[in-house]
């Protein structure tokens, strides 16, 4: 689904990835680890088209396509999505307005007619289920006023929205407490299906004790440096990443 | 005297006769003084600070055509006007350039309101006309105000007395209809006796694609315990030009509220000047303006607080696209004694392009020693961060973008209390933001 080949990328001027290799096949998900700083989040946001970063090597192919010659509405569209780490808040924009917009462009590119109204809101309302995501917020602008955990549920109701076929989420566990990361991660499995994959970028073992995954990878420095099993990121919770860092080195 | 100052000075010297001969009686009185303060002010430069923003002399240097000898145009609006705003029951009126058009209907009620020009109201009606004509627009201040006072020659009148109310919202159409360049000059004036009522709700309208330039000046007379709703909709064209100053005079215990939308024209300038003389009475004053390709829209308020216990509320919000350019200053003026004044000043833009340019200046002077007031100006762009959280989900671009001006404008269509004004205004918003309005929706002249 997913393969990306020496890739280099820069923030700023800044070298931060410094060749990454990854492919991901249909229906697997890996887990990405690291120190902050290492480059994962520059990792999601080249992933997704983010403009201020700039790929100066490599290559990224999706399903076949140059993924890096297409516009970020255009990942999206090809089923590409981002759970963001830090959603943003768009006041005015409300979040039936936002959401109807978008999934009716997705369609407009799968060649299917817009949704009808009652169609659409029959699916917002069943989506919202899904992550126990309250009515009120789904009337309100986009993120507005949401709190940090509300605002990671509704990245997971948007994903649910969209069906994609490819998801990254982006430490979409921190801020959580133990009930929200449940529903978020039992939502993600809902959702997920055979044909689709996904990259979980984070810190802890505790939301891949839901999802799990299929391989885990270590980020350090701007290149993968170990790729495991799920029993790598136990290894990691106990013993940090110094002894990778060791390993490395060596 | 420059080119521009020059021709309307001899076009008066050599039509004045024509002009009287041709005018509501009612006009004529402060015609000439009006004409000589003119004349001896000359049209303002932008060197003076409150034309700072439009340049008045490019603005009334093209040699329009007037109609002086007001010559009926053969055209019924009622037949090639559909309304803009549907489920808005209204009592429709039309001005045609600066004819009030002959068979508007309801001219007067039992009740003793009369709405329509000025030459078919009532004797008392006239002799109130005549009380207050220019008493607050000052000719010999504003040579805008004292041109339109020398060339109009016929006023819009709404009168409300004592009490009573306007069951419907009154709807007057400008409408600029001409086949080759014409200058209009409308005088308008609303007069509420104690305790009256009344929502006005004004729409400019180009059906020609000639150039039009309007002077409108507009007296509002609010007596004590009424309450004024009113509502001004541009959607004119690129050729057109429109200079507004309105008076409003406000006694105690009132509601007022003036709106200003500027969906689209070629330049724009508004002038309000509100007093609030009477105590415990509310001013507020909202605008809202898109402008695009290289429109101006240049609005300047003034609102004094004259005595204590009042408040006022303003709020402007402005879009720039393209190298369009918008002006805004706002002064708030609390005199010695207005204690317990309430103010809040309130202008926030966004420039949608690097050309785009805004000149924000919101004002506070207060020579009161017990009041709240506050004001704040903004100059933002488009959240680059919202942007691309709205394209990762898919939104193209150029919708982001439109999604994201369309929601800074409707902070301000909000406070519309009109319901269907507001409705219709979303989607007016929506198309004009689309491109969709770049020629008139509302005639089907232009279809």
């Amino acid at each position: 689904m997913l393969e990306i080949k020496n890739l280099h990328a820069s923030v700023g001027g800044k070298e931060i990835l410094k060749g990454v290799d990854l492919i991901i096949n249909d229906g697997e998900i890996h887990a990405l680890m690291g120190t902050n700083g290492a480059g994962k989040s520059t990792l999601s946001n080249i992933i997704v088209g983010h403009p201020a970063y700039e790929v100066t090597e490599g290559s990224i192919t999706f399903n076949g396509q140059d993924l890096l010659a297409m516009k970020p509405e255009e990942r999206a569209h090809a089923g590409i999505f981002l759970s963001f780490q830090q959603p943003i808040e768009i006041p005015g924009v409300s979040m039936t307005n936002f959401l109807r917009t978008a999934v009716n462009e997705r369609r407009k590119y799968l060649g299917l007619d817009p949704l009808k109204s009652t169609d659409f809101l029959k699916q917002m309302r069943e989506k919202r289920k899904l992550v126990e995501l309250d009515s009120k917020l789904v009337n309100r602008s986009v993120n507005e006023g949401f709190s940090g955990g509300e605002k990671k549920r509704n990245e997971i109701f948007q994903m649910a929205m969209l069906e994609p076929t490819f998801c990254i989420l982006d430490e979409t566990d921190s801020g959580l407490d133990v009930d929200a990361l449940r529903i978020v991660a039992e939502g993600f499995n809902k959702l997920k299906t055979e044909q689709t994959s996904a990259i979980i970028i984070t810190h802890y073992q505790r939301l891949l004790d839901y999802i799990r995954p299929d391989k885990v990878h270590v980020l350090l420095n701007g290149r993968i440096v170990k790729t495991g099993d799920a029993e790598l990121a136990k290894t990691i919770e106990d013993k940090g990443f110094d002894w990778i860092k060791d390993e490395a080195e060596n | 005297m420059t080119h521009s100052e020059q021709q309307y000075i001899d076009l008066y010297n050599n039509y004045s006769e024509v002009i009287k001969a041709h005018s509501a009686a009612v006009l004529n009185g402060p015609r000439d003084a009006a004409f000589r303060h003119f004349a001896s002010m000359g049209l303002p430069t932008m060197k003076k600070e409150e034309y700072k923003y439009t340049d008045v002399q490019k603005a009334f240097s093209p040699d329009y055509g007037l109609n002086f000898k007001r010559i009926e145009i053969p055209t019924d609006p009622f037949e090639v006007f559909r309304c803009n705003v549907p489920n808005l029951s209204t009592l429709l009126y039309f001005v045609v350039n600066d004819l009030c058009y002959k068979d508007n209907p309801h001219l007067k009620d039992d009740n003793g309101i009369f709405l329509g020009s000025i030459k078919q109201a009532p004797e008392e009606v006239k002799q109130t006309f005549c009380g207050l004509y220019t008493r607050n627009a000052d000719t010999a201040t504003d040579a805008v105000t004292a041109l339109n006072t020398a060339l109009a020659q016929d006023a819009f009148m709404v009168y409300v007395p004592r009490n009573r109310q306007l069951n419907k919202t009154l709807q007057v159409i400008n409408l600029l209809h001409s086949k080759t360049d014409l200058m209009v000059n409308r005088r308008v004036m609303v007069v509420l006796e104690e305790g009256a009522d009344a929502t006005l709700l004004f729409c400019d309208h180009a059906m020609d694609s000639v150039r039009f330039l309007a002077t409108q000046v507009t007296e509002i007379y609010c007596s004590d315990n009424s309450r004024l709703d009113m509502y001004e909709l541009e959607e004119n064209h690129i050729l057109c030009t429109r200079f507004s100053n309105t008076y409003v005079s406000v006694g105690s215990d009132c509601t007022v509220s003036l709106n200003n939308i500027t969906l689209y024209n070629g330049t724009t300038r508004n002038t309000i000047r509100v007093r609030l003389e009477g105590e415990h009475s509310e001013v507020t004053l909202n605008g809202c303006v898109i402008a695009d390709k290289n429109q101006k829209v240049d609005n300047n308020t003034l609102i004094e607080h004259l005595v204590p216990h009042c408040t006022s509320n303003e709020l402007y919000r402005y879009v720039i696209d393209d190298s369009a350019v918008g002006a805004f200053a706002g002064r708030i003026l609390v005199h010695p004694g207005a204690q317990k004044t309430v103010s809040q000043e309130t202008n926030a833009n966004l420039c949608a392009t690097k050309e785009a340019r805004m000149y924000s200046q919101p004002m506070l002077e207060i020579y009161a020693d017990d009041v709240k007031c506050s004001h704040g100006s903004t100059v933002g762009v488009l959240d680059e961060n919202a942007l691309f959280y709205m394209q990762q989900r898919g939104i193209p671009s150029d919708e982001a973008r439109m999604l994201l001006k369309f929601a800074f404008i409707s902070q301000v269509c909000e406070k519309i209390k009109l319901e269907p004004l507001r409705e219709r205004l979303n989607y007016l918003v929506n198309k004009r933001f689309r491109g969709q309005l770049s020629k008139c929706t509302g005639c089907s002249l232009c279809k």
